[in-house]
């Protein structure tokens, strides 16, 4: 039943005008669209079970890792002052790999490069908290990500895949996101589906996730094959997706419905 | 043939759902059993036993229409003087229809001051959920709020 | 490595109620969830919360599945002297942790 009704109003929707870009004065986070007990649990730092995994990666970016045998502070010193403002400018192009990295391929490549220890998993606990700890140093601060020349082609081709009509329902991202944010689908509010949080708890998952979860998650919902982690298409959508939340302010962690 | 084939693609899109998450356990959502009346209140007499449970005393807070039923916030306060004398003892709370009708119970005693618990909760559905306090006569009372939870528009099938 | 985050005023005056927030990792696996292929995930709860200020009770909770992951609960107390608060989660599978604070009574 269920399932059906939401088949029916995808493809209302997919009748709709498509991508409108959505003017800088109207950005919404996905905040302004929850409920004033979802909302109260992201503004108390007491209550937020983000802040469990904030806590851990506190505790990680402190361990020794690998057989150099060293710990992210070894490097990188109090996270509090080096890591501020870092996640603001991520995705960012890596001039090595010659393709734009996210928080957490950062992380992993840390690993693998500095601390010579085998990357993290994605969606680990150990991930999330390092990335969790790592993006809430720049909490408050606005989203900068995209300015660098190098990473327009990347980011040319995540507004392609945004725009793209794909999966059963043939739907793009910009179909909601762009042209009918201001709607609701099935009872639950439309966001702008703006990455200002991530990783984030969602009460849907009882846990923290990454941006690259939620992203698989909308595929899957319209019915398409998601990309697998880590791949160059996911990154790219998370690189237009920062570059199109540019000046917002962040909020990792976020607590999202 | 065509049965087998359908076989086939079932089987294929089940595996697909599950791996939604890399490593994680694959876990499909079946809808369990309801608890029913019978079962909520057998909880309540295994806890008041014949007592007579009277409405009022209790307040609780909880939101009447919720975004996701993973996680409810609520709380339980009781209209009580908190002194030696005339206190709350325990704050119990039931739900109609989780698999299970017992949510928590709370023990407290005189020194907690103010005669209040919050926590989150579960509700599988939309449903009644209930607090009884026992104070230090051994009076019952009790409140019930009605919770409507939404469901998000796009679940994901696996965690 | 599951953590805690424990909120209690570091100091308070005698007499003063205070408000005591806990919030504990933990999945809260209900045991009414079923794998792809049908096995039920065994349930692995936390079934017992106590608080105790210095080596006394002062609040307990019996917890159950219908408690949501990663437990939040607050309560309040009478603060009457200097001390330590001790809290304690106990558990499905072995599941034992404590954590502490300290308040200074003015």
């Amino acid at each position: 039943m269920k399932l059906f009704g939401c088949i029916a109003i995808l493809t209302a929707l997919a009748g709709a005008a498509l991508a409108t870009e959505i003017p800088q004065g109207e950005h919404r986070s996905g905040a302004s669209f929850m409920g004033p007990d979802t909302r109260a649990m992201q503004d108390d730092d007491t209550a937020n079970p983000g802040m469990l995994w904030v806590l851990d990666g506190e505790t990680l970016w402190t361990r020794k890792a690998g057989t150099a045998d060293k710990a992210c502070a070894d490097c990188h010193s109090d996270a509090r002052v080096s890591m501020r403002g870092v996640a603001a400018h991520y995705p960012a192009f890596d001039k090595t790999l010659g393709r734009p990295v996210d928080l957490e391929g950062r992380i992993n490549l840390c690993r693998s490069n500095h601390q010579q220890a085998t990357p993290l998993r994605y969606e680990s606990r150990e991930l999330l908290a390092l990335t969790a700890y790592v993006a809430e140093q720049s909490r408050g601060m606005p989203i900068e990500a995209g300015h660098d020349p190098d990473l327009a082609p990347f980011v040319a081709k995540g507004h392609e895949l945004f725009t793209q009509r794909q999966g059963q329902l043939n739907l793009a991202c910009a179909n909601c996101h762009d042209d009918n944010w201001d709607k609701k689908l099935a009872g639950a509010p439309i966001t702008q589906g703006q990455p200002t949080g991530y990783p984030l708890y969602r009460l849907e998952w009882q846990s923290l996730g990454s941006l690259q979860r939620r992203l698989r998650a909308c595929i899957t919902g319209i019915r398409a094959q998601a990309y697998d982690f880590g791949s160059p298409e996911l990154v790219e959508l998370e690189a237009y997706l920062m570059s199109r939340a540019r000046g917002m302010k962040i909020e990792t962690p976020a607590v999202r419905p | 043939m065509a049965h087998s084939d359908h076989t086939t693609r079932r089987t294929f899109l089940g595996i697909a759902g599950s791996a939604a998450v890399l490593g994680a356990v694959p876990v499909v959502i079946v809808r369990p059993a309801e608890a029913s009346p019978a079962m909520l209140s057998a909880a309540i007499r295994n806890i008041v036993g014949e007592a007579n449970v009277r409405t009022g005393k209790v307040k609780l807070d909880i939101p009447p229409l919720v975004e996701n039923g993973n996680t409810v916030p609520m709380t339980v306060s009781v209209a009580s003087p908190m002194t030696a004398e005339d206190y709350v003892k325990s704050i119990h709370v039931f739900n109609e229809k989780n698999p299970q009708p017992n949510i928590g119970n709370f023990y407290l005693g005189p020194r907690a001051g103010r005669a209040q618990v919050s926590t989150r909760i579960r509700l599988a559905d939309s449903q009644k959920v209930t607090a009884i306090a026992r104070l230090s006569d051994d009076t019952f009372w009790s409140a019930t709020a009605d919770v409507v939870v939404t469901l998000a528009a796009c679940t994901e099938e696996a965690i | 490595m599951p953590s805690a985050l424990i909120n209690v005023p570091a100091k308070a005056k005698r007499g003063d109620i205070i408000e005591i927030k806990t919030l504990m990792s933990h999945i809260m696996e209900t045991g009414y969830r079923h794998t792809a292929s049908g096995d039920v995930v065994p349930r692995d709860i936390i079934t017992s919360f106590t608080c105790r200020f210095n080596g006394a009770e002062i609040f307990r909770a019996d917890l159950y599945p219908a408690i949501a992951a990663n437990p939040f609960l607050t309560f309040f107390t009478t603060v009457t002297e200097s001390g330590k608060f001790e809290f304690e989660w106990i558990g499905d599978k072995g599941f034992s942790e404590t954590a502490s604070a300290s308040i200074t009574v003015e």
